[in-house]
């Protein structure tokens, strides 16, 4: 291996998370926020570490569950009144004013 | 629901603005689950929750002539949901003040429950005590189909103190972006993180027994 490329993985190492602080860290390298150094020996800790794998997997899977959470349901009553309400503003406002054709 | 009115985004708000019944109709049926599920991380009762749905779309009426699409017209419909529940969370007493020291009880259960995770002392500290295993590769919408397990996340997701609540509602149930979550809810970005992470821990541990067959 390269000796300089080899130095600068033995820094990163030195410098290494530890796997709570990977867990800690899950949402911000989610979110693109770690810096290119903590991204770096975030995903040099993942390759090493099959428990902090599994444990983002296991957040990833989390989002995915609640990404598909249906929304909670609209009795027929509360639609029925929230159209009249649209009506009866539409009566008090008959020509509602349009901003442009861009808007 | 805009495929369904075959509009694109400045269509739809055109359309809203010109006070087409049929796509108000339509955006009102689209929106008001989930604008339900948002006001109720405010307001104290399912009751309540669903008048701030009434204010908001009469907010709606009144102000969709104004609206520029500076935002999407969903974040702009939630920000009137917010605006709107905050102002009745107030007047219920129930609501919370935003940030992290907000007095809900259990702001750093998030990070105390994911901390017992790890091994606290000697040469293994930081170490998983319990290293976690894969979950099973069932698809979430599979998982969903067990009323227990939804119930068991419904549940988590109501224990969660309000503004972790309304985070990982804007997030992840609703997808809206982490930049205008922080301006929905006037937050700032690292606190929006961070009240995500405590929130998620939280939704993870009682999904758990779902994925992995046992009570862990």
């Amino acid at each position: 291996m390269d000796t300089n490329l080899k130095h600068k993985l033995m820094r990163y190492m030195a410098g290494n998370f530890s796997c709570q602080e990977i867990a800690q860290l899950i949402t911000d390298y989610l979110d693109g926020s770690l810096t290119l150094s903590e991204r770096v020996r975030f995903q040099l800790h993942l390759g090493l570490c099959f428990a902090c794998r599994n444990y983002l997997g296991q957040m990833k899977y989390t989002i995915a569950t609640l990404r598909q959470l249906p929304p909670e349901p609209v009795p027929q009553q509360v639609k029925e009144e929230l159209l009249e309400r649209f009506r009866t503003w539409k009566q008090r406002h008959p020509q509602p004013s349009v901003k442009s054709e861009t808007e | 629901m805009q495929d369904t009115l075959n509009l694109d985004e400045p269509g739809l708000v055109q359309a809203l603005q010109a006070g087409d019944e049929r796509v108000f109709a339509a955006v009102m049926d689209w929106y008001s689950g989930s604008l339900i599920r948002l006001a109720m991380s405010f307001v104290p009762s399912r009751a309540v929750a669903e008048e701030v749905v009434q204010e908001t779309w009469l907010g709606v009426f009144e102000g969709i002539h104004r609206f520029e699409s500076r935002s999407s017209f969903k974040t702009w419909l939630f920000r009137i949901l917010t605006n709107r529940a905050k102002t009745r969370g107030l007047r219920e007493s129930r609501y919370q003040p935003f940030g992290l020291t907000a007095s809900s009880g259990d702001t750093d259960e998030g990070l105390s429950l994911e901390d017992s995770l790890f091994v606290t002392e000697g040469s293994g500290r930081g170490h998983w005590k319990d290293p976690p295993d894969a979950w099973e590769p069932d698809t979430p919408e599979r998982v969903l189909l067990s009323k227990e397990c939804r119930a068991a996340i419904e549940q988590a997701i109501e224990r969660l103190p309000p503004i972790q609540r309304q985070v990982i509602t804007l997030r992840d149930i609703e997808g809206v972006g982490s930049e205008e979550v922080c301006n929905i809810l006037e937050i700032s970005e690292t606190n929006q993180r961070v009240l995500l992470h405590r929130a998620r821990t939280k939704v993870r541990r009682e999904l758990n027994p779902y994925v992995q067959g046992d009570t862990r």
